[in-house]
């Protein structure tokens, strides 16, 4: 029987983690997760989650306890958020290179200095390369179904491969919304036992990571490649299973709303995306033709999915990070993917960085301003006025 | 060999897997059987396990694996292994 849980993301992303029934959590506090990782300890205090709590002594130990945890075979997750993210770096580097599929909640939060709590991606965007898959929620029942989603995705025999689930500071991961949570028995009948390929094992002898010479090694790089190219049709069909068994559907790679005969398309993420919604209904209600594309997964990028979008319509792209000396990340990645198959105009925001605020009204000035042909092709938003 | 679906590195215990690394050996151990006194003391530092040990608990070398580094010479308290430069004309 499905319940209703009005609570934050994190204790949602708790809730969700215990009922994939991990065998290993290792994980150190640090704001704005840390009660993500107090809620699975409080389930170990209420003997709802049964596996092995490690707690450790920095981030980079807890990836690299959960990289061990993962190699024995078992089910393994883990949360962080922002400098805690950056500590991990190198394990994170580690676990995909292994193939080991260890599912991961990331609050994203600003890096310093200047000191500040608040919601940016550049904590997860400067992960990009690590090889992990990376979601970005917009509610929490979409934190709900994405975690329980991404371990059938990450343990999947042709994936093996890490996931990073992403969302917001505080406008998701301290803010309570209702959220359907199913029976157990359902979730169990989603998502089975972890079934790993190999494994650590002392009466089966095999080391990982042992020396390889250059061919070999280009070959383990192609295969990852592979596995996220193979993600983009994987990712659809876990949806789709969803959908029929929960009745909740967040979208694929993409998640398209009134996207029929616009002129232009919006593209942003995360919560802004969830906001966007609202500016779309606003801007729609004044004879605008636009819609949106949320981008739910960064890595594997929608590429497909954003030049068939791009043969319609014009694309405004809302980045809440920047990769500096370039621009924002997903403005790149949209204007990378439609290179020689359309001639659509592309038009970046920086906006939000540091955890400013952005509204719907921010969000359908942005956009007037692109179709009123007054915003050059890279602004940031409300800096000098918009 | 098993086969699976994706690309990564296991390795199956198996004598020489790296190839035959004894040609890495720049200095080579030399065994004086009349000096050694069995007391193992190579066989148990030996961090490639090149060193053999027979059922009377004598010792040899395995040439084709062993790198020459030199430990089991250092950890020998009767001096029964000595190191010389490989090639050297005699």
């Amino acid at each position: 029987m499905t319940t209703v849980m009005i609570d934050t993301g994190n204790y949602i992303a708790a809730k969700a983690a215990v009922m994939c029934k991990p065998d290993v959590v290792a994980a150190y506090p640090i704001t704005p997760q840390t009660t993500l990782v107090e809620g699975i300890a409080n389930y170990v205090q209420t003997g709802e989650f049964k596996g092995e709590y490690i707690c450790v002594e920095s981030e980079h130990s807890a990836m690299a306890a959960c990289i061990g945890s993962s190699a024995t075979g078992v089910r393994t997750f883990t949360g962080t958020s922002s400098h805690g993210l950056l500590l991990m770096h190198e394990m994170l580097h580690w676990a995909a290179l292994a193939r080991l599929p260890i599912v991961m909640c990331n609050i994203n939060r600003v890096i310093g200095p200047g000191w500040n709590i608040w919601s940016d991606e550049n904590d997860s965007i400067s992960q990009r390369d690590t090889g992990w898959l990376q979601f970005y929620c917009s509610s929490n029942q979409e934190i709900f179904d994405t975690v329980i989603q991404s371990f059938k995705l990450a343990e999947h025999e042709k994936i093996q491969l890490p996931v990073m689930i992403n969302y917001n500071a505080f406008i998701l991961s301290h803010t309570s919304m209702p959220v359907y949570v199913p029976d157990q028995k359902e979730i169990d009948g989603f998502l089975s036992r972890r079934k790993p390929l190999w494994k650590l094992d002392v009466d089966n002898p095999v080391t990982f990571g042992n020396i390889i010479l250059p061919a070999e090694y280009e070959k383990i790089r192609k295969d990852m490649q592979d596995a996220q190219e193979y993600a983009k049709k994987l990712i659809p069909e876990i949806s789709k299973e969803w959908k029929q068994r929960f009745g909740r559907y967040h979208g694929d790679l993409l998640e398209l709303y009134k996207c029929d005969n616009a002129d232009y398309i919006l593209l942003s993420m995360g919560a802004i995306g969830a906001e966007s919604k609202v500016a779309i209904d606003n801007l729609q209600k004044n004879g605008y033709k636009i819609g949106l594309a949320r981008v739910r997964t960064f890595r594997p990028f929608p590429q497909e999915e954003i030049r068939k979008l791009g043969k319609k319509a014009n694309l405004i792209v809302i980045d809440r990070n920047i990769s500096l000396g370039m621009e924002g990340a997903v403005f790149t990645e949209a204007k990378g993917s439609l290179y020689g198959k359309s001639d659509a105009e592309v038009y970046g925001y920086i906006a939000g960085l540091g955890g400013k605020d952005v509204t719907y009204g921010d969000i359908e000035k942005m956009c007037m301003k692109v179709m009123k042909g007054k915003a050059k092709h890279l602004e940031w938003y409300g800096f000098e006025g918009v | 060999m098993k086969k699976y679906n994706v690309v990564t590195t296991l390795s199956y215990p198996k004598k020489g897997a790296m190839g035959k690394t004894g040609n890495w050996r720049v200095f080579r151990p030399i065994l004086d059987k009349k000096k050694c006194v069995k007391c193992l003391r190579c066989w148990i530092y030996c961090p490639e396990a090149t060193i053999i040990r027979n059922k009377d608990d004598s010792v040899d070398i395995d040439y084709e694996y062993c790198k020459g580094c030199g430990i089991c010479a250092n950890v020998c308290k009767v001096k029964a292994i000595v190191m010389e430069r490989e090639g050297k004309k005699k």
